[in-house]
């Protein structure tokens, strides 16, 4: 009981995670057919990068321009292991340099980098998609924070970090497969994932583990910690001068929201069966923050649900007029930060709470009349005595 | 200054300088222990800098400030903190949307590294501590009330007992009566008087009536530098003194 009070702060808190989980762990599937179930996982995937700008932009006021960075490097780990699966000598037989991936072929490798060696074991790549982006944005992190860059100029500079890492994966074609990224992904350990059964259950793990990050990030929040990353945003000077050392709970919030958006990536690649570097750059690490400001910056729910919302009307809208998502996407962006700042999720908190006020106020007057007239009745055989 | 013992804090030969500009000159303090020690000076003296350089929010460019003879100078903000130094803001800086209660939880030093707040748990005694700083801080009925919404006083109150609960040994106040009611300063007056029993209070003020009130030491700053120091009579018999300050 103690745990669920950490994790939930009041009982609509906890029926609105409920509700949206089994939305999707239980209607969709059922609802959908397997092809739109699986645009909804890739979509999905991309909520893991939601829930760590929740904690790192809407509680702690970092807001980071570059976690494509993160999402991508946890997708290039994963992705690395099921190529080098692929590339199997007897599948890449006609190849000069047989059992090396195809684009490393192309481009005159003769032998694998050292770099790609130890991604042939499924236990190391696994932990390299958390453990990379993490160790990176920490040194990143510590970096910038221990010297006091913040705001806007850690926006630009962790946009220039996705825009260096979506070229440097581009102009290194032998090494990373280059702007085509990886391609023609089969198997994990032995297992088809192209297959319908191999894609619902590449889902439902990707909801389940949805569900353990919402509830880390629900845990975080309603800890110690979570206060203290909300004070850091509203009070800098008070919480250094409280004996924290801010810079060390930003670089620490920081890779943990790069852990998450590895775990997207990875969870991406599987789903979607390749990797390049469009999901790196600029404009998909932009894409992210505006799902998380839509849905709701302040809520993980909300945040997730933004990128489905977001996403679908990205492809519904953009199979009818393509030029015109951008304008669109763009003017929601602003509308959504100019009127309503805290999202979709706040627009309906915002209800709740008018509700729960009105049904207060409802009540006293209730109490008052009652107690009106509980006084009436025993002052009026007074009256009667004379 | 004799006796090193019966010092907290031993400030000598301090500078900064402002792209030449000598904030603070050759500043030499000393703060006896149990003792409120005020610093006054006409405006732009450099007083709030000699407490930003103390509590390690400017860096000084000479001298040493020593903490029980642990030198500060160049020590991380948080790390002097936790040495033992409480820093109140010329503004009340508190945490507004959350309660009084929560404000001084957050202030207390258990678990403030990373994985100490993850794994934070409110016990009795923290719960304890909380309640009995609210007390002294005369907010005890206030406790679950949102620090946003208290008077202006009671936030600069708030503040003060945020700072008792990390426990320091020295408290530095910079003007923690300004803003406030006669009843309100007379009340805080009580308060420095009460919480400076058992550790040292330094008090930038320019009220000096509140002074009088409060101070067992006087330092009187002028452009940067000490014109003098002493007890609050002999400071105000002070020529100098009489003629940069009170005589204006």
């Amino acid at each position: 009981m103690i745990f669920l009070r950490t994790l939930f702060k009041n009982r609509g808190e906890m029926i609105s995670f409920i509700v949206f989980f089994a939305l999707l762990l239980v209607v969709l599937p059922i609802v959908l057919p397997i092809f739109r179930l699986n645009l909804v996982g890739k979509y999905l995937s991309f909520g893991f990068v939601a829930i760590g700008l929740v904690l790192l932009w809407g509680r702690c006021g970092i807001l980071s321009l570059g976690q494509g960075v993160f999402f991508g490097l946890g997708g290039y780990c994963m992705a690395m292991f099921l190529k080098l699966e692929a590339s199997d000598p007897k599948s890449t037989a006609i190849q000069s340099t047989p059992g090396i991936p195809d684009f490393m072929d192309w481009n005159q490798l003769t032998h694998l980098p050292w770099f790609w060696e130890p991604f042939k074991s499924l236990p190391f790549a696994l932990m390299a998609v958390m453990v990379v982006p993490g160790v990176i944005a920490f040194i990143i992190g510590w970096a910038m924070f221990r010297r006091r860059v913040g705001g806007v100029y850690f926006a630009i500079i962790t946009q220039a970090i996705a825009l260096i890492l979506s070229l440097g994966i581009d102009g290194n074609q032998g090494y990373t497969g280059g702007r085509n990224g990886i391609t023609d992904l089969k198997t994990l350990w032995g297992w088809d994932i192209r297959t319908t059964s191999g894609q619902y259950t590449l889902y439902f793990l990707c909801v389940l583990l949805l569900i353990v990050a919402a509830l880390a990030a629900k845990y975080i929040i309603n800890t110690r910690f979570g206060r203290v990353l909300v004070a850091i945003r509203d009070r800098e000077d008070r919480v250094r001068f409280s004996g924290y050392d801010v810079a060390m709970c930003r670089a620490f919030i920081f890779a943990f929201a790069a852990v998450m958006s590895g775990v997207g990536g990875a969870l991406f690649v599987l789903q979607v069966g390749f990797m390049s570097p469009s999901l790196v750059g600029i404009i998909p690490s932009i894409e992210m923050v505006i799902f998380t400001a839509v849905g709701g910056r302040l809520s993980v729910v909300g945040a997730i649900a933004g990128c489905l919302i977001v996403n679908f009307g990205k492809t519904a809208f953009s199979e009818a007029y393509p030029q015109a998502w951008l304008y669109l996407m763009g003017g929601t962006f602003i509308a959504v930060v100019m009127f309503f700042p805290n999202g979709l999720a706040g627009i309906l908190e915002d209800n709740a709470t008018l509700k729960a006020k009105a049904l207060k106020l409802f009540a006293k007057l209730k109490e008052l009349k009652a107690s009106r007239a509980a006084k009436s009745s025993v002052e009026a055989p007074i009256e009667e005595t004379p | 200054m004799s006796n090193r013992n019966s010092h907290v804090l031993d400030v000598e030969g301090l500078g900064v300088s402002f792209d030449g500009f000598k904030a603070v000159d050759g500043f030499n303090f000393y703060l006896a222990k149990n003792t409120v020690h005020v610093i006054i000076g006409p405006n732009g003296a450099g007083k709030t800098t000699v407490l930003d350089l103390i509590c390690g929010k400017t860096r000084a460019t000479e001298g040493s400030i020593k903490f029980k003879d642990r030198e500060l100078l160049g020590t991380k903000e948080f790390k002097i903190v936790r040495a033992g130094i409480g820093r109140k803001f010329q503004n009340p800086s508190i945490y507004e949307n959350l309660s009084v209660f929560e404000n001084l939880e957050l202030s207390h030093p258990s678990g403030r590294g990373v994985f100490g707040c993850l794994t934070f748990r409110r016990t009795p005694a923290i719960i304890e501590a909380c309640e009995s700083v609210a007390k002294q801080i005369g907010l005890a009925y206030k406790l679950d009330t949102e620090a946003g919404i208290l008077s202006h006083g009671q936030k600069q109150w708030l503040e003060i007992g945020m700072i008792l609960m990390q426990e320091p040994e020295v408290i530095m106040l910079d003007e923690p009566v300004a803003g406030m009611s006669v009843r309100e300063r007379q009340e805080t007056a009580a308060l420095i008087r009460r919480i400076s029993e058992n550790r040292s209070v330094i008090v930038i003020e320019h009220d000096m009536e509140f002074v009088k009130e409060i101070a067992d030491r006087v330092t009187v700053m002028h452009m940067g530098k000490v014109i003098a120091e002493g007890t609050m009579e002999t400071v105000q018999k002070n020529e100098k003194v009489i003629e940069v300050y009170i005589g204006h």
